[in-house]
């Protein structure tokens, strides 16, 4: 089974409710991340601001954020290789990787 | 009501103090500490006091280690700066970081750790190694802790309610807690803490209220809270009771009659617990010998100097001649509860009103003092933040915007979230940016003021956002355009309000600068409730004026000599 590393920004909460706005986004791969556990997928979100060394150590993110800087954040790594960059994987991306149906969460454009 | 008295009362091996700031908490936590080690006793005593005036009371530079003070046999004192604590904290996590990843990621990490989780965390993660240190229990007749004022000592004891629940139940990374390193490993001391504050063999709380409405009704509120989190063990103590009424002066008898008004009506959920009084003390507890004093007997030091109450100051009227002249849209009237924000920003409001403003005033005021007829007779208008009611709009807002995923959300994931403090925050803040919006047409007058701290962390996030181009996330007109406003001297001014006491100035003093980092104008201060500023024949009261006059000295210095003084008023 495919193996899903996601590596966020720094954030305040998983769903970034504590920050002043609400962004949909990170709601919806919150939910999508929840679901995919159930189904028994090898699905990982990692916080920058709990384990900045996995950051450090994972040298595909490494590179990334000394070329890039933060704004490359999220990364999203599927078996060690970079599949995306600076925004969250789509519904339809994670259900390939899966093969889980998410059609019932929302995508927001 | 007895007089409180240390032999007669239940002595726990932990022992807290809790009230309002300024009521008394550190003075008789350190008297009965003091008292104890008199008798014999070895007391510890842990204070996370934020006016810091322990140094001063033991003339001893104190820290988060164990001090002994010479001066009293068997006392040994330790003093807890959370704020401190969580800026190790965060530095301990970001520093081994520094040069090994770049800048901008730095920068992220360290806003998401400047949230008002991660201090109170810092506190409670000090606080817990004390409560459970089979060393220190051993070593100690008693544990005396002060703790910091009810707002924050309640978040403190209410957190790990909830943590203990989340270390056990939760399937999901915890979001405040997540910053917590190497939680797993101190799950059984937060656990211990827990039980132990919630054992009645073990901890006893004293509510430190004074004679008063609001510190009276703070009291109520943590006790029944408390009360919800198992600490059944609670006295009541009032401190300041002005003992003897000297009929011929008309002051002494106002200040008597309001006092044994207010004692009439102690809140219910208050009167189950035994309550004892402390007399009003005319001198500053200021020394170890004062403090000692405290609880058996007056000294009036300043007897022979002659009085004259001090009429040559800056009144309300030159605050709100100034804010007229000047043009301000928004005033907020800023100050920790009880010293008096409502009625300042209601009689700033008319009076702006009075010179041909128009205004509007918005209170937040939970109980509700202002007297509204006053207020739209003056032709201004009115509107409420009901922080409560914000809070679950906001809640709401959230879970409304989840209905679509809720079939695969856990929603108590959503929840544990919504139970952050930065959520009540936010909340309340998105409310005023509301409400700040109306300042175009109209001069708006607000009872509260947002924290320098929220304002930083809004103000990070905001550019944060900007710089990634995520503001899909939708943060609204109104308070995007806040911050710029705020920061604007010429629109806004923040009058911080105090009294003439030492806790009340060193809180208001934390308050200014917090609002000085983030970038915020302050040119005003009040201080509200001057004794110093009437005519008493009284010798206690006068005695009680003259000790104001450093706390209002100070208060000149720290506003450049822009301190409107008013005058006590029953």
């Amino acid at each position: 089974m495919k193996k899903i590393e996601i590596f966020d920004p720094a954030l305040c909460c998983p769903t970034g409710l504590c920050g002043p706005n609400i962004n949909p986004d990170l709601m919806r791969i919150a939910a999508a991340v929840e679901a995919l556990k159930r189904h028994g997928v090898d699905i990982e979100r990692h916080n920058l601001r709990d384990v900045p060394q996995l950051y450090v150590d994972n040298t595909v993110v490494n590179v990334l954020l000394q070329e890039k800087g933060a704004e490359v954040l999220p990364v999203i790594l599927v078996d060690g290789k970079l599949e995306v960059a600076g925004k969250y994987p789509t519904n339809q991306q994670l259900s390939e990787w899966t093969g889980v149906n998410l059609d019932f969460i929302p995508q927001l454009s | 009501m007895k007089a409180f008295n240390i032999s007669e009362i239940v002595l726990t091996k932990y022992l807290f103090f809790t009230g309002k700031g300024g009521v008394g908490k550190t003075s008789l936590a350190c008297a009965t500490a003091i008292g104890l080690a008199d008798a014999g006793k070895k007391i510890l005593l842990i204070s996370t006091d934020p006016a810091s005036n322990l140094q001063d009371i033991f003339n001893q530079s104190l820290n988060g280690n164990c001090v002994q003070i010479p001066e009293v046999q068997g006392l040994t004192v330790v003093n807890l700066d959370p704020e401190e604590a969580a800026g190790v904290y965060k530095e301990s996590v970001v520093g081994p970081f520094r040069g090994k990843l770049p800048v901008s990621v730095i920068q992220n990490m360290e806003e998401q750790l400047s949230g008002s989780c991660t201090v109170e965390i810092a506190a409670f993660n000090e606080f817990s190694d004390f409560i459970t240190d089979p060393e220190k229990y051993k070593q100690y007749d008693h544990i005396i802790f002060d703790t910091a004022p009810t707002g924050h000592a309640l978040r403190m004891l209410q957190l790990p309610s909830a943590w203990s629940t989340f270390i056990s139940e939760s399937t999901h990374g915890a979001s405040c807690l997540g910053q917590l390193s190497g939680l797993e490993q101190r799950k059984e001391i937060y656990k211990q803490a827990v039980l132990t504050l919630a054992d009645e063999k073990e901890t006893n709380l004293i509510l430190v209220s004074r004679p008063e409405v609001s510190p009276l009704l703070e009291a109520a509120r943590s006790s029944s809270e408390l009360q919800a989190l198992g600490i059944k063990n609670q006295i009541l103590v009032i401190n300041a009771i002005l003992q003897d009424v000297d009929q011929q002066d008309d002051v002494s008898v106002q200040l008597f009659n309001q006092q044994k008004e207010v004692l009439l009506h102690i809140p219910d959920s208050l009167t189950k617990y035994p309550a004892f009084t402390i007399p009003l003390r005319s001198y500053n507890l200021s020394n170890i010998d004062d403090i000692r004093r405290m609880l058996h007997e007056d000294v009036l030091v300043h007897a022979n100097t002659e009085y004259k109450p001090l009429n040559q100051e800056l009144t309300k009227e030159d605050l709100i001649d100034d804010l007229y002249r000047s043009g301000k849209r928004v005033v907020f009237v800023m100050g920790k509860g009880g010293v008096g924000k409502t009625t300042l920003a209601a009689t700033i409001a008319i009076g702006l009103a009075k010179r041909g403003a128009k205004v509007h005033l918005t209170t937040t005021d939970p109980a509700n003092h202002l007297d509204y007829d006053v207020a739209t007779g003056s032709g201004i208008s009115l509107s409420r933040i009901n922080e409560a009611k914000v809070l679950e709009q906001y809640k709401n807002e959230v879970r409304a915007k989840v209905v679509g995923t809720i079939s695969a959300f856990d929603m108590e994931y959503i929840e544990e979230d919504l139970r952050s403090p930065c959520t009540q925050e936010i909340a309340v803040f998105k409310a005023f940016a509301q409400i700040v919006e109306k300042a175009d047409q109209e001069t708006v007058v607000i009872d509260t003021a947002p924290t320098g701290h929220t304002l930083l962390l809004l103000d990070a996030t905001e550019s944060y956002h900007r710089e990634v181009q995520r503001t899909q996330g939708d943060s609204s007109e109104a308070v995007r355009n806040l911050l710029p406003r705020l920061r604007n001297p010429q629109e806004t001014e923040v009058v911080i309000v105090t009294l003439p006491e030492a806790t009340p100035v060193f809180e208001a003093e934390r308050l200014q600068k917090d609002l000085q980092r983030a970038g915020i104008h302050n040119k005003w201060w009040v201080v509200n409730a001057c004794f110093s500023m009437i005519e008493t024949r009284n010798p206690m009261l006068r005695e009680k004026a003259m000790h104001e006059l450093i706390w209002i000295e100070k208060v000149k210095e720290l506003s450049n000599n822009h301190a409107a003084l008013i005058r006590w008023n029953k």
